[in-house]
Parts: C-alpha cells; sequence; structure tokens
C-alpha cells in the first residue's frame, strides 16, 4: 500500500504526467466549482434570510468567510510544497509554491475589502484595529513579500529554494504574530468591538456558507491549476529559448573564423 | 573552531568600525528620525512623551533594517563567502558569529544611545531604564531575523528595498512586546515582568530561526 502511495506520488511528480492528469481533472473541478458558486450564490441571495440585526449586510458575509479561509488554506498548501522543495527536490513543488502565491495574496485582499465593505455600515467605519483584521493584513504583507522575492529571483529552480525557506520562516511566525496581535489588540482596547453573528449560526445562513465555501475551495483549485500550468508551459518555454540562444552561439561561433 | 568564528566576528567588527561600516551611520539615522516625528507631530511634549517608547522602538528597528541588506553581500561579491561556506566551521556558527558582530556593531549602540535620544521626546525618567533593557533584550531578534532576509538577498543586484518588505512583517512580534513592555513600566494594568519576558522569548527563538534559516539560504545560494 505505502510503495503504491509512494510510486503514485512519484508519478505525479513528472511534469509531462502532471499536465496530463490536470487536463483531465480540470473541466470537472471547474463545472463543479461554477455549480456550487450557482447553487451557493443563489442561496445566498434569495433564500436565505437577512440578518434581524445586520440586515442585508449579512450577506457580505458569504463571500468574506470563505476567503479568510482560503487565504490561510493556500499559506498551507505553499508551506507543504516548501517542504516539498526542500527535502525531496520535488520537480512540482515549487510550481505549486509559485502559484499558490498570487491565489492567496488575492483571497486575503478579498477578504480584507469584503471585511472593511461590512464595517462600514455595521461599525460605522473601513477599518478598525482589530486582531483579526491586523493578523490578516500582516499575512497579506507576507505574501507581498514573497511575491517580491519570486521577481527578484530570475533563475526558477534557486528562487524556489529561496522562497521556500522565507515560506517556512513565516509559517513558524504566523502564530507568533497571532497570539502578539492579541495581546496588543486586547491591552489597546477592551472588547469595543462587534463580534460577528451570534453564539450559533442558523441553518438557513449556515448551508449556503458551506455551498459556497466549497465552491470557493474549487475555484481556488482550479486557479492553482491552471497556474501551475502556465508555469511549466512557461519553464519549457524558458528552456527552449536558452538552449535556441546557445544554438545560434554556437553557430556563430563557428562562423567566425570562416 | 572556535578561532575561526572569532575571527570572523573580529573581522566584521573592524569592517564596521571602519569608514562607511555602517555601525555609525544607524546611529545617525536613529537620530534623524527621532527628530522627524516632532516636525510631524508638532512640538506638543505631552504628547510625544506618551510615545516616547513607540517612537524609539519604531527608530530603531528602521536604523536596524537599513544596513542590513549589506550583511552578506560585500562578502557574496569579493568572495569571502565561498571561504566561508568552505571551512571546517559550520555555515551556522559563522551565520551566528556575523548576526553577533552586527548587533554588537548597531543594536548596541542603539539601545546605549535610546536614554540621550529619549531627552528629544521628553522621555519620562522612570520609563528611560525599561526602554534600554527592552532594546537591549528586542535588538538582537531584528539583527538575526534581517540575517535571514539578508541571506535571501544577498545574490541579488538590487536587495536595498526588497529587505525591508520581507523582514518588516516578521518583525511585528518584537515592536509589539517591545513597546508595551516599555509602556507597562510606565504604569497600568499590565506588569513589566510579562511582556518583557515573553519579548526574551521571542529574542531567543529569533536567533534560533534566523541563524538555521541564512545558513539554509546561502547553502541553496551556489
Amino acid at each position: 500500500m505505502y510503495r503504491g502511495d509512494m510510486a503514485s506520488l512519484i508519478d505525479l511528480a513528472n511534469p509531462t504526467r502532471f499536465m496530463r492528469l490536470s487536463v483531465v481533472v480540470l473541466p470537472w473541478l471547474t463545472g463543479m466549482a461554477v455549480l456550487l458558486l450557482a447553487v451557493g450564490f443563489y442561496l445566498a441571495w434569495f433564500v436565505a434570510p437577512a440578518d434581524y440585526q445586520q440586515g442585508e449586510t449579512i450577506r457580505i458575509m458569504f463571500v468574506h468567510v470563505p476567503a479568510a479561509w482560503l487565504a490561510l488554506m493556500f499559506y498551507t498548501v505553499m508551506s507543504i510544497a516548501a517542504l516539498g522543495t526542500l527535502v525531496w527536490r520535488h520537480p512540482l513543488a515549487d510550481v505549486a509554491q509559485k502559484a499558490a502565491a498570487p491565489i492567496g495574496a488575492c483571497f486575503a485582499l478579498i477578504c480584507l475589502l469584503t471585511g472593511a465593505f461590512w464595517g462600514k455600515p455595521m461599525w460605522g467605519t473601513y477599518w478598525v484595529w482589530d486582531a483579526r483584521l491586523t493578523s490578516v493584513l500582516v499575512l497579506l504583507l507576507i505574501y507581498l513579500g514573497i511575491i517580491a522575492l519570486w521577481r527578484a529571483l530570475d533563475e526558477p529552480s534557486r528562487a524556489g529554494r529561496m522562497v521556500a525557506i522565507l515560506t517556512l520562516v513565516g509559517f513558524v511566525n504566523v502564530p507568533i504574530i497571532k497570539f502578539s496581535v492579541d495581546w496588543w489588540n486586547t491591552l489597546h482596547q477592551p472588547a469595543s468591538v462587534l463580534r460577528m453573528g451570534g453564539p450559533t449560526i442558523h441553518p438557513s445562513m449556515l448551508w449556503p456558507l458551506l455551498i459556497l465555501a466549497v465552491g470557493f475551495t474549487c475555484l481556488a483549485l482550479v486557479l492553482h491549476l491552471v497556474a501551475m500550468r502556465a508555469e511549466i508551459m512557461r519553464r519549457r518555454v524558458r528552456t527552449l529559448t536558452i538552449l535556441e540562444a546557445e544554438r545560434l552561439d554556437r553557430l556563430a561561433a563557428q562562423g567566425v573564423p570562416a | 573552531m572556535t578561532g575561526a568564528f572569532l575571527a570572523i566576528l573580529k573581522r566584521d567588527l573592524a569592517l564596521a568600525a571602519r569608514a562607511g561600516g555602517g555601525g555609525e551611520l544607524a546611529l545617525v539615522f536613529f537620530l534623524t528620525i527621532v527628530v522627524l516625528v516632532p516636525f510631524a507631530l508638532g512640538p506638543d511634549l505631552n504628547l510625544l512623551s506618551r510615545i516616547g517608547p513607540a517612537i524609539l522602538w519604531l527608530g530603531a528597528l528602521l536604523s536596524m533594517l537599513i544596513g542590513l541588506d549589506r550583511l552578506f553581500q560585500g562578502d557574496e561579491e569579493d568572495g569571502s563567502l565561498d571561504l566561508i561556506r568552505a571551512s571546517v566551521l559550520p555555515l551556522e556558527l559563522a551565520v551566528l558569529a556575523k548576526g553577533l558582530a552586527h548587533w554588537l556593531a548597531t543594536g548596541l549602540p542603539l539601545a546605549l544611545a535610546a536614554p540621550l535620544l529619549g531627552l528629544l521626546v521628553a522621555l519620562p525618567s522612570e520609563a528611560i531604564l525599561p526602554v534600554v533593557a527592552t532594546l537591549l533584550v528586542g535588538t538582537p531578534a531584528l539583527s538575526f531575523i534581517g540575517a535571514g532576509g539578508a541571506a535571501l538577498t544577498a545574490g541579488l543586484r538590487r536587495g536595498g528595498l526588497i529587505l525591508p518588505v520581507l523582514v518588516a512583517p516578521l518583525t511585528v512580534p518584537v515592536l509589539i512586546f517591545g513597546v508595551s513592555a516599555a509602556n507597562a513600566a510606565l504604569g497600568g494594568t499590565v506588569p513589566f515582568r510579562t511582556p518583557f519576558l515573553i519579548l526574551c522569548a521571542i529574542s531567543l527563538v529569533a536567533i534560533v530561526i534566523g541563524t538555521l534559516a541564512a545558513a539554509a539560504a546561502l547553502r541553496q545560494s551556489d
């Protein structure tokens, strides 16, 4: 069993196999994402009741919560891929890392923006230095740093190993940051901030939320697979360009003495 | 092995003491930032003394970050990094020596200069010692988190701006506990000891993680 698992993992590590497999998976995953998002948004818009306190603005939550969850999930995906890069030198791992960073950053941004749009009518301000908001903001900054490092290093495999180290250091740091931001916030402004929702969430709201969460996760995976495919092709083009340039160099070198 | 460690330490301290080494420049930069703050906030001494620890901490943080991109870049350019890699000294210990030298050349002077700069922001006298203590304990964390970032950007031509972008979010916990320990000494419900001990813990963890990450990054870069 174990050997079989390892074998299939190694098969997947082969970029050509991955390209073939992802072509098969993508249409199904896309269909599922579209279906779930359509059903989820229909339920969220027309079926779920408006909250008795928060009114229609509660519907923002249906995007806000999945975005927050995906921002965290993609950081975890990047960290696992970073381990793959550093420990196993997995050829696909740094492709997965690189493709995940902008998607995770986008979901963190969506989470912050939807939070701001919800906060304006509810709290009367777009931004409060609430502990959770601040942690997501710092997470976004870490994402931006990782993307900046990807763009600064031009040799892909070396860039992959460097970013992997940064991602793992960030992964160790995220809980520490969360802890210190909680401390800092309770020290500065005790419990003046409204807490979202009540102690429980009614099933009429829970179901659309769960469906949308799975739908957004499918959408994010589709984006991730497409971005990985694009990155693999970009690297192939890069290799081909380098080979072609070397060939032309050789031809020129042969041409000079003649 | 101790010989090699001490040799790197001595060399980096000597380099920092020479012209353009960055040690005294960080101090001047610290002074400049502290002087700029009242121009932005207005000369209200009550306000300045209330946020004094925060100003000093922010100034120290920025001054630490400003020269860090050169920590490994010079060695990468003149080839001494290859010698360090090839020596019997484990790369982790070499990074530890370089980080220690960086702290001795920048962090320690910043912490010792803080009382003088505190006069500019009317820091209450009972806050002077806590601010110095938090800076003494907290700046090693900045040196070593920064060393990790410096190792990642050692081979870059334009490492100057990307290093603070990478490192600054990771220094959030140090800043939070440094300032809150200094403020706790001025009064409030929290005793000074609690945030101060957490700051010590963060600093120790940062020294370990920063050293390991920097050594790993330097190994990858060849």
